[in-house]
C-alpha cells in the first residue's frame, strides 16, 4: 500500500510582517458610479463654473424675490419709467425725512413696477417651465422608450413608427396651433369651481405643458430605447428573469437604473431647449399671462422703447442667454462625466 | 432604393394628412367657431357668414369638404382680409420669406462649414478656441435677442442699417445675419466633431503616406466625408429657419409669411392659421424626405432597409 506523505513548511505559517501587510492595504476606496462621475465633473472647469452659475441663477430667481422689498406686480405711483438707480420725487422726499427707500437697481417700467424684480420673476417662470417640461419629457420618454425597447418585436415596430411620425410633425406650429385653440376653452373652464388653479398657472402655460407632453418626448424615447436594447441582453437581466421578476420590475429596477447617466444628461440638455421654446412663445405673445412676466415677454415689451430704455431689453436678453448657456455647458459636462459614450 | 423612397414618401403623405386633420379639429375646438372674436354682428349677418364659410353644416361634412379642397390645393378664404383667399396670401408672402430664409441658410452653411473645419484643423490652438466660444454662445442666444441687439447697435447707435422693410440690400443684412447665427454655430460644432472624427481615420494617413499634399487630403478626403452630418441637419435647419422667421419678420417688419402667420394668430384669422400651418408643415415634411433620400444617395455606406 502506497503511502502519501507531505511536509509543511513552518515558515508559511508565520504572522505577516508589516511590509507584507502594507502590500494588501487597499490604497483607494472603491469608486462607485456617482463618485466616479462627480470626480470627473469636478475636474471639468467649464462645467463647474456653469454649475455655480446655475445655482446662482436658481438662488436669484427663487430665494431673493421672497425677501425683495418690491413685488413683480406692485405699481408704484409716480415712479414710472425710472432709469436704473434713479429715485422718484416722492421717494426722494421720504429719504430726506429719514425714511429708507430700496433703490430700483434696473429702474422701473412704464407702470411703475420695479424692473429688477420683474426680471428675477421672469427668470423664475422660464426656469419653472424648463424644469417641469423636462421632467414631463423624462417620464413619458423613458417609459415609452423602455417599453418599446424591452418588448421588441412588433410592439417596438408599431411604437417606433408612431415616434417617427411625431418626429416629423413641425412642433412649433402645433404648439402655436394648440395654444391658440386651447385659449378659449381653458379660460371658460377656469371660471368653474375646482378649476381655479388654471387661472393661477395661466392658460398659455398649460397649453405649453400639454404640447411638451404630447410632442417633445420622442427624442428622449429614442435615446432610452437604444440604451435598453443593449442593456436587455446583459446577463443580470437573464438572471432576474430566471428568478421570476416581472417585466415591470426588470424595467424599473434594472434597465432604467442602469441608463440613469443617459437620463440625467438628456434631461439637463432638455431644460435649455424647453426654455428656448418658452421664450419664443412668450415673445410672440403666446406665453404666460400678464402681469406675470417671463423673459421672452419682457424682451418683447421692451422692444418698443428700445431707443430710450435699452437696458430693459438687455437685462432679460442677458438673463436668458446666460441661463441657456450655463445649462448647455453643464449638460455637456455631465455628459462627459457620466455618459462618455454619448459624446458626439 | 426604390422601396425606401416609396416608403418615405408614403410616410410623409400620412404625416401631412395627420397634421391637416389635427389642425382642422384643433381649430374647431374653439367654441363658436372662427367668428368668436367678431363683435356686434347681427344674427342674420352671423348666419350669412356661417353659410358662406360652410360653418352651418355638421363637423364631419365640413371636414370632408376641407380635405377635398385641400387635395385640390385650395386652402379657403381668409376671414379677416375680406375677399382674399389663403392661397393668394401665401403666394404673395411666401417668396419674401423664402428669399430671406434661403439667404440665411446659405450664409449658415457657408460660414459654419469653414469655421468647423478650421477649428478641427487647428485643434487646441487659438483659432479653435475662438471658434468654440463663438459657436457655444451662438447656440445659447435666442434669435429675438440677436435681432434686437443687432438692431440696437447697427440702426440706433451707428445708424448704418434700416430697421424695417425690405427694399434694398441693406434691409437684408440684419434679418439674414440674425437668422443665420444659430444654425451657423450649430453647423460649426457639427463640422468640427465630424472633421476630427474623419481626420483620425486610417485612409487619411494612407493618403498622406502615398504623397498627397495636406491641402488635397483635407479637401478631397476629409471634407467630403465630414460634411455628411451637415446634410442631415438641413432638414431641421429649414424648420428652424421657418419658425425663426416668425420672430425675425415680426421684429424687422418684413412683409413675409412669418409675420403674416403671427398676425393671423393675434387677429384670430382661423382659416389663415390653418392654411399657413398646413402649408409650412407640408414644406418641412417634404424637405425632410428630400434630405433623407439625398443622404442615402450621397453616402453608400448607409445600408438601405
Amino acid at each position: 500500500m502506497a503511502k502519501l506523505s507531505f511536509q509543511l513548511n513552518a515558515d508559511d505559517f508565520l504572522p505577516a510582517s508589516a511590509s507584507e501587510k502594507e502590500s494588501l492595504v487597499v490604497m483607494r476606496e472603491s469608486v462607485g458610479f456617482w463618485k466616479d462621475g462627480f470626480r470627473r465633473l469636478k475636474r471639468n472647469k467649464i462645467a463647474m463654473v456653469s454649475l455655480v452659475v446655475v445655482i446662482l441663477v436658481l438662488f436669484i430667481s427663487f430665494v431673493i424675490p421672497q425677501f425683495y422689498p418690491y413685488t413683480y406686480e406692485q405699481q408704484i405711483r409716480g415712479s414710472e419709467n425710472l432709469a436704473p438707480m434713479q429715485y422718484s420725487q416722492t421717494e426722494l422726499t421720504t429719504m430726506e425725512t429719514g425714511g429708507k427707500v430700496f433703490p430700483h437697481i434696473l429702474g422701473t417700467d412704464n407702470l411703475g413696477r420695479d424692473y429688477a424684480i420683474r426680471v428675477m420673476m421672469g427668470s423664475r417662470v422660464s426656469l419653472v417651465v424648463g424644469i417641469i417640461a423636462s421632467v414631463l419629457i423624462l417620464f413619458i420618454g423613458s417609459l415609452y422608450g423602455s417599453i418599446a425597447g424591452y418588448f421588441g418585436g412588433w410592439v417596438d415596430l408599431v411604437m417606433m413608427r408612431i415616434v417617427d411620425m411625431i418626429y416629423t410633425v413641425p412642433d412649433i406650429l402645433i404648439i402655436i396651433l394648440l395654444s391658440v385653440a386651447m385659449d378659449q376653452p381653458l379660460k371658460a373652464l377656469a371660471v368653474k369651481p375646482g378649476f381655479q388653479w388654471i387661472q393661477v398657472v395661466g392658460v398659455n402655460l398649460i397649453s405649453i405643458f400639454v404640447v411638451f407632453a404630447l410632442l417633445y418626448w420622442v427624442g428622449m424615447a429614442r435615446i432610452v430605447r437604444s440604451q435598453i436594447l443593449i442593456l436587455k441582453e446583459q446577463e443580470y437581466v437573464t438572471a432576474a428573469k430566471a428568478l421570476g421578476a416581472s417585466s415591470g420590475r426588470i424595467i424599473r429596477k434594472h434597465l432604467l437604473k442602469n441608463c440613469i447617466g443617459t437620463l440625467i444628461v438628456t434631461t439637463t440638455l432638455q431644460i435649455p431647449s424647453s426654455i428656448f421654446t418658452e421664450s419664443f412663445l412668450s415673445f410672440l405673445g403666446l406665453g404666460v399671462n400678464a402681469p406675470m412676466p417671463s423673459l421672452g415677454s419682457l424682451a418683447s415689451a421692451a422692444l418698443n422703447g428700445m431707443n430710450s430704455y435699452p437696458y430693459r431689453l438687455f437685462a432679460p436678453a442677458l438673463a436668458i442667454s446666460l441661463i441657456i448657456l450655463s445649462f448647455n455647458l453643464l449638460g455637456d459636462g455631465l455628459r462627459d462625466a457620466f455618459d462618455p459614450k454619448l459624446k458626439d | 432604393m426604390g422601396r425606401y423612397i416609396i416608403k418615405r414618401i408614403g410616410m410623409a403623405v400620412v404625416t401631412i394628412f395627420a397634421v391637416a386633420t389635427i389642425t382642422f379639429f384643433v381649430m374647431n375646438m374653439v367654441p363658436g367657431g372662427p367668428f368668436m372674436a367678431e363683435k356686434a354682428v347681427s344674427p342674420q349677418a352671423q348666419a350669412a357668414l356661417e353659410a358662406k364659410f360652410g360653418l352651418d353644416k355638421p363637423l364631419s361634412e365640413q371636414y370632408i369638404t376641407y380635405m377635398k379642397d385641400l387635395l385640390h390645393g385650395d386652402l379657403g378664404l381668409s376671414v379677416k382680409q375680406r375677399g382674399r383667399t389663403v392661397n393668394q396670401i401665401i403666394a404673395s408672402k411666401f417668396p419674401v420669406s423664402a428669399r430671406v430664409g434661403g439667404m440665411a441658410i446659405l450664409l449658415a452653411v457657408m460660414t459654419g462649414v469653414p469655421l468647423g473645419s478650421i477649428a478641427a484643423y487647428r485643434r487646441g490652438k487659438l483659432a479653435d478656441n475662438i471658434i468654440i466660444v463663438f459657436s457655444t454662445s451662438g447656440i445659447a442666444v435666442p434669435n429675438f435677442v440677436t435681432c434686437t441687439i443687432l438692431m440696437y447697435i447697427f440702426s440706433l447707435k451707428l445708424g448704418l442699417l434700416p430697421t424695417y422693410g425690405l427694399t434694398s440690400w441693406k434691409h437684408y443684412v440684419m434679418p439674414v445675419a440674425a437668422l443665420a447665427l444659430y444654425p451657423s454655430s450649430y453647423i460649426a460644432r457639427l463640422m468640427r466633431s465630424s472633421m476630427l472624427d474623419v481626420m483620425g481615420q486610417d485612409y487619411m494617413r494612407t493618403a498622406r503616406a502615398k504623397g498627397v499634399s495636406q491641402m488635397v487630403s483635407l479637401f478631397k478626403h476629409a471634407l467630403r466625408n465630414a460634411i455628411l452630418p451637415v446634410v442631415t441637419y438641413l432638414g431641421p435647419l429649414l424648420a428652424y429657419t421657418l419658425t425663426g422667421s416668425f420672430i425675425v419678420e415680426k421684429i424687422f417688419t418684413i412683409p413675409g409669411l412669418g409675420s403674416e402667420f403671427v398676425g393671423s394668430i393675434t387677429s384670430r384669422d382661423y382659416p389663415l392659421i390653418m392654411g399657413t400651418t398646413i402649408f409650412l408643415a407640408a414644406l418641412m415634411v417634404t424637405m425632410n424626405v428630400l434630405v433623407d433620400i439625398a443622404y442615402k444617395l450621397i453616402d453608400p455606406r448607409i445600408k438601405l432597409k
